[in-house]
């Protein structure tokens, strides 16, 4: 440790001392909270990181597996179903929701509408509402005698009726409706703070230039949103990619494997078929692909270096 | 512009404003309307799934549970907070980032070895197995949280306070909390719906002590058992959604500005 400034804290006169001078007692404030961090976030991250070096049912002596666990992931063909799943649920948690969102608000006007307060709540009221709560709501709407399809025998569409998250073919995307329910009002809420930011000057300029309704969406609200589309995108992207909950509570992962994603696997690998350090692996993936997309959006959509 | 299309962008945007409002609170304005038997309304339903449910002892667990980790994760936060905020010292800079990257790890990365540490110190199954991991995840964010407001904070009450000769301790507690009571309520009632509402870790550390099960755990499983009796599969789901719903209705803005601020870096 470097050796402190002459005069020991809190003796200064005015000006002698900015407020940010070095203070070891500083690492005294830090280090309660470090401990309990390192111990329960840290230590798990790091022993995970291990474990998934390692072929281990849990209860007999593990061997070691080198990077085998991760290899297995990639190339198993069941398991890179689920990072597939994932990419499907990426794009509705967060392609859809993000588009929609992104036109819907294009369209307004730029005035400030009465009410947004209101609106603002409801719309991000998915966002807090306990998921095991949700799963229990949708998959009633999904069920038999559902709303859905009570709307669609109501339409004499009957044919179409089904048990959606019992359908291979529609449980997934079934199940990433609900996400782009979830994350709808979260992507707008973001944008409607974004394009009130923008100056009003710019759209009046863009009207005087004759510039339509599509350019001046590309002139000057989409450059004007763009930081709001990187944490929306990156908001929502990360939960796709977390999404345990609702796959555990809605379709269990099936029918068949048909909505198993890489965080059910985690869970599914350790408590049911024994595969701790293939379960290990892919948790340490899902980390390392979340870190990725914080670190790699941004860059992509606001174009910082 | 003429008033006219004036007129017709303030429809539009209405129009499409009261649509995805309306998207938003269908699922759960049919939740409620079916727990209460609408249109013949009765409470039978939330009384059967409390009684069967055992949702007095698992929302008492949760409360417990909430209590404890919102009290322990604000008190670390706002004393790592204060001094990457506001003091100089070597390696601060990292160890703000240290916790930072905390923001990043999914539960999914860090609940299977956590399974087997808390089995071999004998936690699993107990309540301090289920808050500790939940106070490290809400400290990761407290502190990011709490170091922005001590750096935002007027240097020249910290100033001022010291050259009274106050010290560090003294200048947290009695000049800078006060004037922080906004930032700490945000930070409270977050970490609060963050653990109010986790599913996971309780699942995975309370696997098989059910006198335990917090109030998300005790509807899944009770779920489980109920799997087709909607209208009290719909007030359980209420009364275990209800009480995030309702801080969130009269704290809507610090919920919004705490969950949207997560994603944005320096």
């Amino acid at each position: 440790m470097k050796p402190l400034p002459t005069e020991t804290p809190g003796t200064g006169r005015a000006g002698a001392k900015p407020p940010g001078e070095p203070r070891r007692v500083g690492y005294l404030y830090v280090l309660p909270a470090l401990v309990v961090y390192a111990a329960f976030l840290l230590w798990p991250l790091l022993h995970g990181a291990y474990l998934s070096l390692f072929h281990w049912d849990g209860l007999t002596v593990g061997t070691w597996a080198g990077l085998g666990n991760y290899t297995q992931a990639i190339s198993d063909p069941h398991l890179r179903g689920t990072f597939w799943h994932a990419a499907v649920l990426v794009f509705f948690y967060a392609v859809l929701p993000c588009c929609i969102a992104f036109l819907l608000v294009a369209v307004m006007s730029r005035s400030r509408p009465r009410g947004l307060t209101f609106f603002r709540t409801v719309l991000f009221l998915p966002q807090v509402v306990a998921m095991v709560a949700v799963a229990v709501a949708w998959q009633w709407i999904y069920s038999d005698h559902g709303p859905i399809n009570g709307t669609l025998r109501l339409v004499g569409l009957g044919g179409l009726a089904r048990g959606w998250l019992g359908d291979f073919t529609w449980a997934l995307p079934s199940v990433g409706l609900i996400g782009t329910w979830a994350e709808i009002g979260l992507a707008m809420v973001l944008f409607l703070a974004g394009v009130q930011k923008i100056p009003r000057e710019l759209y009046e300029a863009a009207r005087v230039d004759g510039a339509g309704a599509v350019r001046e969406f590309f002139a000057v609200t989409l450059p004007g949103l763009r930081r709001e589309l990187s944490v929306a995108l990156t908001l929502t992207v990360i939960a796709a990619l977390r999404n345990f909950d609702l796959i555990y509570l809605t379709t269990g992962g099936g029918p068949g494997d048909a909505t198993r994603v890489p965080a059910y696997e985690v869970y599914n690998r350790t408590f049911n078929t024994g595969e701790v350090g293939l379960a290990c692996a892919i948790g340490i993936m899902i980390a390392i692909i979340v870190f990725a997309v914080t670190a790699g959006v941004g860059r992509l959509v606001e174009g910082r270096a | 512009m003429t008033p006219m299309t004036s007129r017709a962008e303030r429809t539009t945007t209405y129009g499409v404003l009261i649509v995805f409002a309306v998207i938003a609170v269908f699922p759960l304005l049919a939740v409620a309307s079916q727990a209460f038997g609408l249109p013949h309304f009765s409470v039978d339903a939330f009384t059967g799934a409390w009684r069967k449910g055992h949702f007095a002892r698992y929302l008492t667990n949760s409360l417990i549970v909430v209590t404890v980790v919102v009290v322990a994760a604000s008190v670390l936060s706002v004393l790592a907070g204060y001094a990457l905020g506001t003091m100089e010292f070597k390696g601060a800079t990292v160890l703000f980032y240290v916790f930072l990257a905390g923001l990043m790890v999914p539960t999914e990365a860090i609940v299977v070895p956590l399974y087997f540490d808390l089995r071999s110190v004998g936690l699993d199954n107990t309540l301090p197995g289920l808050m500790l991991p939940q106070i490290a995840q809400s400290v990761s964010f407290g502190v990011f949280w709490m170091r922005a407001y001590f750096r935002s904070a007027p240097r020249s009450l910290i100033e001022a306070s010291r050259m009274d000769g106050a010290s560090s301790w003294t200048t947290l507690w009695r000049v800078l909390l006060p004037v922080g009571r906004p930032a700490i309520l945000t930070m409270v009632v977050l970490i609060a719906m963050w653990t109010w509402n986790e599913f996971l870790l309780a699942l995975v550390i309370m696997n098989s002590n059910e006198d335990l099960r917090t109030a998300p755990l005790g509807l899944s499983i009770f779920q489980g058992q109920h799997q087709t009796e909607y209208q009290m599969l719909m007030a359980a789901a209420l009364i275990v959604a209800a009480p995030v719903v309702l801080v969130y209705v009269f704290l809507q803005r610090r919920f919004i500005a705490g969950m949207l601020s997560g994603a944005i870096k320096e």
